[in-house]
């Protein structure tokens, strides 16, 4: 019998992740929407790993500076995603004023 | 370290990358989840150094260049995350997409150039299997339009470069979809003769081709629909993630990539309906153009205006007021004068909610991250589903530099935006709208709210407009 090609299992994985990411970002609150742009930003960036491999395993000077300029790039994205990300998301946290407390409270009376 | 290991690893990395995402259904569990993506990232990075050190053996040099990029663009990104404004976010997340859309082209010259280094074929050899062939070619192209078309969406976004195609007003000439039809064939013939030969001259002039079409894809739509096209290039950007994923059998590039193309198309998705228009209707633009003509045909006619005095002295006597928020509050940097003017509300025993439409401000929860950064507390905050009911037991609504949101047109079969999911601010007892002229919106229609006999226009800047109002909620 023939091996599956590895085509075929990434394929698998692929229609599966899709599946997962569907039914993930659908529970994501409307109000967070832009954090969630921010970080998939973050996320797509860990194709560093790839770029990795090509600025160090590569011995041509074409391969490896494109993997050295792919690092920069993908880093340039994973800091910068993640920490304006977590900036964003300090900004929802629950401020403990007591100005904003006697807002709610006088609204919640009402 | 082997292999498996080093598969296994990733694999735990995926699983932190779902939690972030999972993370985001709600502001008190979300800055874990973000840190849940950052533990994930870190972990892919390590076991991917681990991997060099062990593959490379006396050659783990290469990691000085590892590093060397990682400082700069790790660097660049921080200070850049630290810097940004909240009102420039689009921009920043369409930045954000170009840098991925390069970085997939750029490793995929990489890959092409010495297969061997990434296991994709023996030492030695440089011919791939013909899959990964087409795979790079996928991942090529992709990553190549997203990054010219985040280039153009980042120029129409930031709006201050002169240049032609970095207007928010479309560009659409005669032959524009067939030019584009032919280009997008010519680059297919490139990938197959590609596949077939694996040569150096079809990669090239597809990498080209690619990125002509980026820019011709996104120069036609408006301004107007730029939440949309974020959302889009979001979407390839995790496609082109994935499709590097396949040509180096990486599968948490695969997961990782269809998670935010995933996400992406979502959006996208949510934004066109919002807008209540087809996803191809956006792309193949050409929207923004025809509104302007409509506008001049209409007769002036009467509005009600009054002071930011009348409208302080209607909001304080208030029971209930709902404050719309659009993206003219944004732009005139008015949310801190508005959290001030909700906070005399509040003391005054005035209920004040805001209610949120899904296209407010320019990118998917834009307005929310204004409001946020105002230090307005995201539970007076409302989606429009969860508060349109409630419009009509509502006193008073505050329209500030919203339009076509709040046009009750929408209601009317045989408009243009018909259809289209709005705030119904017109249902409650008053409305008073801050604007700064009676131009139209996007839409390019006039907006029979405006014309209400219960409606009452403050005409001037936001942010002087609300300033205006505290104080005089002050002497009251």
């Amino acid at each position: 019998m023939d091996t599956i090609s590895p085509t075929v299992f990434n394929l698998i994985i692929f229609v599966l992740a899709i599946y997962v990411g569907y039914h993930v970002v659908w529970t994501v609150t409307p109000a967070l929407h832009t954090p969630l742009m921010a970080v998939t930003n973050a996320l797509s960036a860990v194709i560093i790993v790839g770029a990795m491999l090509a600025a160090a395993l590569t011995e041509s000077d074409l391969s490896r500076w494109m993997g050295t300029a792919a690092v920069a790039l993908a880093a340039v994205n994973i800091f910068g995603g993640f920490l304006v990300t977590k900036r964003m998301l300090e900004m929802f946290k629950k401020k403990d004023k007591p100005a904003a407390d006697a807002a709610t409270k006088a609204g919640a009376h009402k | 370290m082997s292999l498996n290991i080093v598969t296994l690893l990733y694999l735990v990395a995926s699983v932190f990358f779902i939690q972030a995402l999972k993370g985001l259904s709600h502001p008190t569990t979300a800055r874990r989840g973000n840190l849940f993506g950052m533990i994930g990232m870190a972990l892919a990075a390590l076991t991917t150094a681990a991997l060099i050190v062990k593959l490379a053996d006396t050659k783990a040099a290469g990691m000085v260049y590892v590093f060397g990029g990682l400082l700069v663009g790790g660097t660049a990104g921080a200070i850049m995350a630290k810097r940004v404004e909240m009102t420039k976010m689009p921009e920043l997340v369409a930045f954000m997409h170009s840098m991925i859309g390069l970085a997939a082209v750029c490793i995929a010259v990489a890959v092409v150039g010495e297969p061997a280094a990434f296991g994709i074929t023996a030492k030695g050899s440089v011919l791939m299997p013909v899959g990964n062939r087409i795979e790079l070619f996928i991942g090529t192209f992709v990553g190549a339009i997203t990054f010219s078309g985040s280039v153009i969406a980042f120029g129409k976004l930031s709006g201050k470069y002169k240049l032609r195609v970095f207007q928010g007003a479309p560009v659409t000439f005669a032959g524009q979809h067939p030019l584009n039809a032919i280009l997008g064939l010519s680059m297919l013939a490139c990938g197959i003769w590609f596949a077939a030969t694996q040569d150096w001259t079809p990669f090239i002039i597809l990498t080209l081709i690619a990125f002509v079409l980026g820019v011709l894809i996104i120069i036609p739509i408006g301004g107007a629909d730029m939440p949309v096209v974020v959302s889009m290039l979001n979407s390839y950007s995790g496609w082109a993630a994935a499709g590097i994923g396949f040509s180096l059998n990486n599968s948490m590039l695969i997961i990782a990539g269809s998670l935010v193309g995933s996400s992406g198309a979502i959006l996208s998705y949510i934004m066109c309906k919002a807008m209540n228009r087809s996803f191809f209707n956006v792309i193949l633009g050409g929207f923004g153009q025809d509104g302007g003509t409509v506008v001049g045909k209409q007769e002036a006619r009467p509005v009600k205006s009054g002071s930011s005095d009348d409208a302080a002295f209607m909001m304080s006597n208030a029971e209930t007021v709902v404050i719309v928020p659009g993206y003219g509050l944004a732009v005139s940097r008015a949310q801190h004068a508005l959290k001030e003017l909700a906070h005399k509300l509040g003391e005054k025993g005035v209920n004040v909610r805001y209610a949120i439409h899904p296209v407010a401000g320019r990118m998917p929860g834009h307005m929310n991250v204004l409001l946020a950064e105002a230090e307005i507390p995201y539970d007076q905050v409302f989606e429009m589903e969860d508060i349109n009911s409630d419009f009509k037991q509502t006193d008073v609504v505050l329209v500030l530099g919203a339009n076509d949101v709040v046009n009750p047109a929408a209601k009317t079969p045989g408009s243009a935006i018909f259809g289209m999911p709005i705030l119904e601010a017109h249902q409650a007892r008053t409305v008073i709208v801050n604007k700064r002229s009676m131009a139209s919106g996007y839409a390019g229609l006039d907006n029979e709210l405006f014309y209400m006999d219960k409606t009452m226009m403050v005409f001037g800047d936001a942010k002087k407009a609300l300033e205006d109002m505290v104080k005089a909620i002050d002497n009251l």
